[in-house]
């Protein structure tokens, strides 16, 4: 937990101070018809540091109730029954809410005609697909507080890369930059593909604190991200950074160290993934082999690929350490052989040499 | 005929009711349900199943270079993103006819394992037996709880639970204990999972030509506390889940019938076996073989062929009731495959995705998912096979082919017997899953819980060998290689909820076309040129209706068990929904009145 107390910019505190009053309960409507895989919904079933059992179950102190809403874990047999909370806010009749969206938005503008690309239940007057798009206008204004889970909903991610026929993006980009909820926050963005569960459940956390009226809003950078969470980069926590430093690179997978030449993207990226591990501390990227290829970045994927290639930026980086690094890893090695004897007086023979004085006064 | 014939019944005038559920929930991705239902006679008329996604895999793959399709065909699915990986590792590496170290693939077959126990714990118990849970039997049938209260539960010694009742109610969503502790052990699978592959569910150490995930022994000391820590779990869900199933079909005469069709499984195969294993086309009928779970075809019980070459020349991606342009007048991509067979227009390697969006019409065109169908040579027939949800078919077939024998595995032609050692409250224990009579809705469900004692019991053997490798110094995880300027490959592999199977041409070391084809194209999918109905639309159809409520609050479980008894997730059923819809006239959607959760 970080000790940052301070608001950002695009984190203003509500001015008017009957916002400021604590929320007793509050909704979380999720909805994953982004173009998702699902996958940050699941990756919140893996989060640990509170589990979504411990918040549903209100095992969190000084929460307000929370009523998560999620079609994965609905324990509703799903069409209307299911979609009833989300009607209810549609109509102002549900109370606050978080809204949280998963997956890429889709471009409905470059469709001729009637079409979707994604929907997410029917429209009750006509039996038609209501697009996402239409939730999203009817839902964003009314929101106490908007997430965006994942690359896809962050920044658009897979499913806007080249070449692709949807003309997705991220619901920052849909919504504008600029976008304030109902208690003037900004969209929190929470990137990762799929999301660290951990740092997602924390945000999230944050978010509830702020509607119990006990915690300032999340700090969040430039791109609405968690300031604590991708302040720093994969490299500057990454095991193998070491490695880096004494030049000293794997050729291929089969290697323990650093794999900046072998397509890692880690130095440039923002992300804690190999700091805090991916569940229990458990996993990562580099840290346990896997090439970073920036799947938390606005650029991905498209700015990191072909992801197995050694990125260009990094050749003169890693050329220019080279010198220094071959040095210091003799230097090094040098003492580390020094290092690695016992003393002389560590012996069995019958006379005592580790320098013992009975009477020795300073 | 490849449908399941009609039942025979007494039958009443009919009291037609549109009923319609979407999106359903409980299930990856979206997924609507469309059936007309007779109360009079109480049973399901007519289904349809469709969806409203469309994201475009195999088109913004084109162009790209082939190394990444791994990294990104995990992004398909967010629940089994890993089999993608590993089925398109598969398809690369024979295109660029590189064989992974045998380190490797054992580390590939303990990640995989693991998935198969996490994802099949989440869904079975968190997901699928929401619906046989204390809250919902109590607000479906009534009758049927009144009885669990009074059925004493037969493998009560192994699960602690003394009544039917009391395990429903260990299921009831957030407050039951199973389906808490549920929650937990899909965590620590989670683990095991990224132990071997880095992260869930996106791997980060799987690579074309091996993994990057360094082989100290810790990694598998790792593993296996935490397999063992799971392993009494693991047997205790076995004996609750036939409980409840027994019970069932005890209960409600006749609830057989539920989710039944003709048996028409298919079984692409998993876990390589390391020695024998080359990814070379022309050996794939031998290592395909070699597999610890046996891929193969079942029809009526029997089995058809358990030749990978086979499986790859029959399938068949109709049209008929998709939004598409056909491509039989476009270029193949592959003439033959390399022993020299005819390759079909309708086969993935020549596949090309032309979307034409329409009206949705049920009558005619209203889904984007395709019909991928195997082509029969002995009857002509375009069979809509399904995967029994996963675990039904891997288990049909691997019984059926009678190959596997390991320690801890033996397939015995008529059934796979299980072994799993002592755990901190159970005694070693030999479980043995029987061909059952009906692949039906009850028996999809019945063999989750034996298929994680399946994966866990290999993850010892793939454990085992694996160690032994690391203690003699074979520790190479990972095999260089060029990636060839011209290439096709195919990558078979079994995704948690069954067959998937991966497609690639490479042409000028780029993507030329690349086609995966999950298990959900082919249990969700629409009515073929030959109107023969899609797995879920067959099964559903002509199901009796065994809920208690009338049309008003009529809340369709049986419908609903059916359908997530395949494990239905839609990520990979790639398609959209396009045009102004036929309105239907749903008298209303069913509610599902206990307020729970």
């Amino acid at each position: 937990m970080t000790t940052h107390s301070s608001t950002t910019e695009v984190s203003k505190e509500p001015e008017r101070s009957e916002d400021r009053k604590g929320i007793d309960e509050i909704t979380i409507l999720w909805i994953s018809e982004g173009m998702s895989c699902d996958g940050d919904t699941v990756s919140l079933t893996a989060a640990d540091q509170p589990s979504i059992e411990d918040l549903v179950l209100g095992l969190i102190p000084g929460l307000p109730k929370v009523n998560l809403v999620n079609k994965v874990l609905s324990p509703s047999l799903g069409g209307e029954d299911f979609l009833a909370p989300y009607r209810a806010a549609v109509r102002d009749e549900l109370g606050p809410f978080i809204l949280v969206i998963e997956g890429s938005i889709p471009n409905q503008n470059i469709i001729e005609g009637d079409g979707y690309w994604t929907s997410f239940g029917n429209d009750p007057e006509t039996g038609e697909p209501q697009t996402l798009n239409w939730w999203i206008d009817q839902l964003a204004p009314k929101a106490w507080a908007v997430v965006a889970a994942g690359t896809c909903a962050t920044f658009g991610g897979i499913h806007a890369m080249s070449g692709n026929p949807t003309g997705c993006m991220g619901l920052a980009d849909y919504l504008g930059w600029d976008y304030t909820s109902q208690a003037g926050l900004p969209i929190v963005n929470v990137p990762g593909c799929p999301i660290q569960p951990e740092n997602f459940m924390e945000t999230l956390i944050w978010v509830l604190y702020h509607a119990a009226g006990s915690a300032p809003p999340p700090p969040l950078d430039h791109m609405l991200r968690p300031q604590w969470l991708f302040g720093k980069t994969v490299h500057e926590g990454c095991d193998r950074g070491s490695y880096y430093e004494q030049a000293n690179f794997a050729a291929d997978y089969n290697s323990p160290k650093c794999l900046v030449k072998t397509g890692c993207w880690g130095p440039v990226v923002n992300c804690n993934v190999p700091k805090r591990g991916w569940m229990a501390g458990i996993g990562g990227c580099p840290n346990v082999g896997g090439i970073c290829i920036g799947c938390t970045m606005p650029g991905f994927p498209d700015a990191f690929m072909p992801f197995m290639d050694e990125p260009p930026g990094s050749t003169l980086s890693s050329l220019v350490i080279k010198p220094y690094g071959a040095v210091v890893r003799r230097l090094r090695g040098m003492t580390n052989e020094l290092v690695n004897h016992e003393p002389r007086w560590r012996h069995n023979k019958r006379k005592l040499t580790s320098g013992y004085d009975p009477h020795w006064r300073a | 005929m490849t449908t399941t014939e009609a039942r025979p019944t007494d039958r009443k005038p009919p009291q037609l009711v549109d009923m319609s559920w979407d999106p359903i929930t409980r299930i990856i991705g979206n997924l609507g349900i469309y059936t007309k239902i007779d109360f009079a006679n109480r049973e399901v008329v007519e289904c349809h199943s469709t969806s409203s996604l469309f994201r475009g895999y195999s088109v913004f793959m084109k162009g790209k270079d082939p190394r990444d399709a791994g990294f990104i065909t995990s992004r398909i699915c967010g629940i089994c993103g890993d089999n993608h990986t590993t089925c398109s590792d598969y398809a690369q590496q024979m295109a660029y006819g590189v064989k992974p170290p045998p380190l490797a693939e054992h580390i590939v077959n303990l990640g995989e394992a693991a998935e198969y126990m996490f994802d099949h714990t989440i869904f079975q118990d968190n997901l699928v037996f929401v619906d046989f849970c204390e809250a919902m039997v109590k607000a479906t049938n009534p009758g049927v709880l009144a009885r669990a209260e009074r059925t004493e539960a037969p493998r009560g010694e192994i699960h602690g639970y003394r009544t039917i009742a009391d395990i429903m109610k260990a299921f009831n969503p957030f407050e039951g204990e199973v389906y808490k502790e549920a929650l937990k052990v899909s965590r620590v699978t989670r683990e095991m999972f990224c132990l071997m592959e880095g992260r869930h569910v996106h791997p980060s150490t799987l690579y074309p030509g091996g993994v990057g995930t360094m082989p100290q022994p810790t990694v598998f000391t790792d593993y296996l506390s935490r397999l063992m820590r799971v392993i009494d779990f693991v047997k205790k869900a076995v004996a609750m889940n036939d409980d409840v199933f027994d019970f069932f079909y005890e209960a409600l005469p006749g609830y057989e019938e539920v989710g039944r069709r003709r048996t028409l499984l298919g079984c692409w195969g998993a876990f390589q076996d390391p020695k024998v294993v080359d990814y070379r086309y022309e050996t794939m009928n031998t290592w395909g073989k070699a597999m610890y779970v046996t891929p193969g075809i079942i029809v009526d019980g029997e089995l058809v062929t358990n030749n990978l070459v086979d499986i790859n020349l029959g399938l068949r991606i109709m049209l008929g009731s998709s939004y598409y342009e056909d491509w039989v007048n476009e270029q193949p991509f592959v003439t033959h495959d390399p022993l020299g067979n005819p390759i079909d227009m309708r086969h993935p390697w020549n596949q090309t995705t032309v979307p034409v969006p329409q009206k949705r019409d049920f009558d005619d065109k209203y889904s984007w998912v395709m019909s991928p169908r195997w082509f029969d040579q002995r009857t002509g027939d375009h069979l809509a096979l399904d995967t029994g949800g996963g675990p039904l078919a891997r288990l049909w077939s691997t019984a059926l082919s009678g190959l596997v024998d390991t320690p801890y595995i033996k397939a015995t032609g008529h059934s796979v017997r299980i072994s799993l050692p002592k755990g901190d409250s159970l005694p070693e224990t030999t479980l043995e899953w029987r061909i059952p009579q009906w692949s039906n809705t009850i028996e999809r469900d019945r063999a989750r819980p034996y298929f994680v004692a399946y994966a866990a019991a290999m993850a010892l053997q793939f454990l085992e060998e694996a160690m032994g490798m690391v203690r003699a110094g074979e520790t190479k995880v990972f095999e260089n290689y060029e990636v060839p300027d011209e290439a096709i490959g195919c990558g078979f592999h079994e995704a948690v909820r069954g067959v998937l199977s991966h497609h690639l041409v490479i042409k000028d070391k780029k993507i030329a076309n690349y086609h995966p084809y999950p298990p959900t194209p082919w249990n969700a999918s629409p009515r073929d040129k030959f109107g023969t109905p899609g797995p879920y639309e067959d099964a559903v159809q002509g199901q009796p209706i065994f809920e208690e409520n009338g049309p008003d609050d009529f809340k369709g479980v049986d419908i609903m068990r059916t359908v997530r008894s395949f494990d239905p997730c839609l990520p990979c059923g790639v398609h959209m929904y396009v045009g102004k819809g036929k309105t239907l006239t749903t008298l209303h959607s069913p509610t599902y009145g206990a307020n729970h959760g």
